[in-house]
């Protein structure tokens, strides 16, 4: 399933002394399969964009297309859309509202008119993929959770809609360490057993390194950059005067590159900069 | 949608309204509604819009924003005003098989929207050019009285604030989760009135719940900040009449009096 | 400062008792900045809580400026001596504009009107929001509306700051903006910080680093040593600063590198050095 925008704008509050035009000509294409980071400043753009891409807000100018649904100004089939796009909010824990895990999961599918006898099994597709123990966690009631898992109850509840295109708002905002590391994996696999298109907002390059095959990046309403995200964290100096910052470990390799040393600029995970430096280390001094 | 609620929204801005004291503005406004209702012939409420004209362009603040504050309760309006245009017996001068107009019904309505866009002007009035603190301070004050016979002057007013301090913050919350249950494929807008209501759980057990937690944090926050009560506490900002506060008030207790024996 | 002498602290949840303290001692000295981390259910929340008085040890005692916190006439005094701030900057702010809200602290105390009014004013500079005096705190971002929490703290004239997870709410440049007050609060204002976070980048420069699991102190010392026990680090969930895992790479290939490097500054020399 694949995404295009096209010459997309949208102003919020128009005509109005608080009128802010939060996007500004984007032009965007997301082939099926392909797994994407999303970055920028707070308020650059990233949220309006991919409440776009679930009909939450109306282009005010341009066309959004997932496959064959096309969506203007003027029109749009939003049921159809929110079927095949499904979108996580931050902090996604704040909306769960059902008395058992089982019950908030299974919202979103009875709501697109899954089959009752059906439910169930997307329910506990759901709950393995993020890593949910079925027997143990489906009855309980979602507030007695830790705060990861609650985490994931939400997603489960976007994943049992059984979307072709996942969009997450900062899906790891507030985790701990360990719950980070472990969803930022369960999505990895999701991506890699179910070859669904995945769109993911996040403020850590890190995360991107880890996930993204492909990194966007905003600032003030436009995209800035579109590419592999070795290529993007090579713009040291860019990124970092639009206020973001870059891994750590490709900030290592510039500066060393600065000062003598010839490393690979496309080195982005410390495996390969370990290997590189040690080598370039050994041809040197031994 | 939700973003238009405007009550109890304090519009910053330098002007001779801005600068009275809150008891003054409170008081002045009763005086100005009790006025209101004693008037009886439909003319009459030129005089009480025009002294609300005068105020809210001494006041500075922009038409637009007062008018804005009218938006949500545009429903209760225009109920209020087709009951009294149809069901008003007299002078019919309109008819269209059952449904009849009368001469009445006109008159009641029109004084019965004048009312309403009235008191929700000037009541909106006060909280506009009051900061909200101050409004609460005044409220204290003018029940400070009260507490004799036990009345928790003080306690009412810090809810008040602290009311009007999370009701932004809980209606950006509201349209989030909004968003989000959208997005999981609930539908706030169709439906009859019962599955509307029913489509609402998605919305307010969340919002319950955060707002729930909002408080007990909160709390912790202000007892981890000495709050221990009204007792022994001080104000930064304290309250003081000048000869401007005199002046309003001797004003519109004038404007009441001469409105009463006038009208 | 602040000294907890083997505290024990549990509570029910789901009629199961959880232990999150077991005999913890702590000794924070005046002027230092100390870091405590740990995963969530690690008991430095609750930690947090106990100097704050908010709760109170099941056993052992916890001291404030030498004031026991279970004694009942030392709950302002100690309140006032060290000013807590919590995750979530929208639930610690009360009023409906900056100044009223930094004011509500010393009002509390009694602090007189004028000097209330001074000190709410010193302390926006502090916080670089003076000028923001009149704002309504819900049209601030995440950082400014923390910065203003911090400051109506300040105005309190504590001796020490409590934060618990300040950043945790926050994107990368409030997370900046916040981390910059606290660390000049330590240096300009000689204030006692005990800054409580999961993430590791905001203990490197601390004086000293706590790291808490389960309950107990399973590493302490300078940032240096903290981090340089990597494997420690990462078995209970935690990171370390990924020059740190690079230098021991580098060590247990043979070169001659120190194994405690923490900041990218420090790699860069070293690496510069054996070039």
């Amino acid at each position: 399933m694949s995404i295009k925008i096209e010459n997309l704008k949208y102003i919020y509050d128009p005509g109005t002394p608080y009128e802010l035009v939060a996007l500004d000509d984007i032009n965007l294409e997301i082939k099926s399969g392909e797994i994407v980071g999303l970055i920028g400043h707070t308020g650059s753009g990233k949220s309006t964009l991919i409440q776009h891409l679930n009909g939450l807000l109306k282009p005010a100018e341009g066309s959004i297309t997932v496959d064959n649904i096309i969506l203007t100004k003027e029109k749009g089939q939003l049921r159809e859309l929110r079927k095949n796009v499904g979108l996580v909010f931050q902090y996604p824990e704040y909306q769960l509202f059902e008395e058992t895990v089982y019950k908030d999961i299974a919202f979103g599918p009875r709501n697109i008119g899954v089959p009752e006898e059906e439910i169930d099994g997307v329910v506990r597709d759901a709950m393995a993929h993020v890593g949910l123990d079925f027997d143990q966690i489906s009855e309980k009631a979602p507030f007695e959770l830790s705060g990861g898992q609650k985490r994931k109850v939400a997603i489960a509840g976007v994943l049992a809609m059984k979307p072709k295109v996942l969009i997450l708002d900062e899906p790891t905002a507030g985790l701990d360490p360990k719950s980070r590391d472990e969803l930022i994996e369960y999505i990895r696999l999701l991506h890699e057993k179910e070859q669904i298109t995945i769109l993911f907002v996040t403020h850590s390059m890190d995360e991107v390194a880890r996930l993204a095959n492909r990194l966007i990046v905003m600032h003030k309403s436009k995209i800035v950059f579109d590419d592999l995200p070795k290529k993007v964290f090579k713009e040291v100096e860019t990124l970092q005067n639009i206020g973001l910052d870059v891994p750590e470990v490709s900030k290592l390799v510039h500066q060393l590159n600065q000062n003598g040393f010839k490393l690979n600029e496309d080195i982005i995970t410390l495996k390969s900069a370990q290997d590189a430096i040690l080598s370039a280390l050994r041809s040197k001094t031994c | 949608m939700l973003r238009d609620i405007t009550i109890g929204q304090y519009y910053p801005a330098e002007s001779v309204i801005h600068k009275l004291d809150p008891r003054t503005k409170i008081l002045g406004s009763f005086m100005m509604i009790i006025a209101l209702f004693v008037i009886t012939p439909l003319w009459g409420y030129l005089i009480p819009f025009g002294t609300l004209a005068l105020v809210i362009l001494l006041s500075k603040v922009p038409l637009k924003f007062i008018l804005k504050g009218l938006k949500p309760i545009l429903f209760f309006m225009i109920f209020a005003v087709s009951i009294n245009v149809f069901f008003t017996p007299g002078k019919v001068i309109f008819s269209y098989g059952f449904i009849e107009i009368t001469m009445e019904g006109l008159e009641r309505a029109l004084m019965t929207l004048s009312r309403f866009v009235f008191l929700i002007i000037t009541s909106s009035m006060v909280t506009l050019t009051t900061s909200p603190m101050a409004l609460t301070d005044g409220i204290e004050k003018l029940l400070n009285p009260l507490k004799v016979i036990k009345f928790p002057a003080h306690e009412l007013a810090m809810m008040m604030t602290i009311a009007l301090r999370f009701i932004p913050t809980l209606i950006e919350e509201a349209d989030k989760i909004m968003k989000a249950q959208t997005a999981r494929g609930a539908d706030f807008e169709t439906g009859n009135i019962f599955n509307r209501a029913k489509n609402m759980i998605p919305l307010l057990v969340p919002l319950f719940i955060s707002a729930f937690r909002r408080a007990d944090e909160l709390a912790m926050a202000m007892e981890a900040r000495c709050y221990r009560g009204g007792v022994g506490r001080t104000r930064m900002k304290q309250l003081r009449f000048n000869h401007k506060d005199v002046f309003a008030l001797v004003f519109s207790v004038l404007y009441c009096i001469s409105i009463m024996i006038a009208l | 400062m602040i000294r907890a002498e083997n505290v024990s602290f549990k509570y029910m949840r789901n009629e199961e008792m959880n232990h999150v303290l077991k005999d913890f001692n702590i000794h924070v000295l005046d002027g230092e900045f100390v870091v405590i981390m740990g995963h969530n259910g690690s008991g430095k929340s609750t930690f947090a809580k106990l100097t704050n008085a908010i709760l109170l040890p099941e056993s052992g005692d916890i001291y404030v400026a030498d004031m026991n916190t279970k004694n009942d006439e030392n709950l302002w005094a100690i309140r006032e001596k060290a000013g807590m701030i919590f995750q979530n900057p929208d639930n610690q702010i009360v009023a409906t504009m900056v100044e009223e809200d930094v004011a509500f602290g010393p009002e509390n105390l009694g602090v007189d009107p004028e000097e209330i009014r001074k000190r709410v004013d010193r302390v926006l500079k502090i916080v670089n929001m003076d000028g923001y005096q009149t704002r309504p705190p819900h049209m601030l971002s995440g950082g400014q509306k923390q910065r203003i929490a911090i400051a109506g703290i300040l105005a309190m004239s504590p001796d020490c700051i409590i934060l618990d997870e300040p950043t945790a709410m926050l994107d990368p440049s409030g997370r900046i903006e916040v981390l910059d007050i606290i660390h000049r609060l330590n240096q300009d204002e000689n204030m006692t910080v005990v800054l409580i976070t999961h993430f590791m980048n905001e203990a490197i420069h601390a004086d000293r680093v706590i790291v808490l699991d389960d309950g107990h102190i399973k590493l302490t010392g300078a940032p240096k040593e903290v981090f340089s026990k990597i494997n420690e680090m990462q078995a209970i969930g935690l990171d370390v600063p990924e020059v740190t895992k690079l230098a021991a790479y580098l060590k247990s290939e043979g070169i001659d590198i120190p194994s405690n490097i923490i900041t990218l500054e420090e790699m860069i020399s070293e690496l510069c050095r054996l070039k």
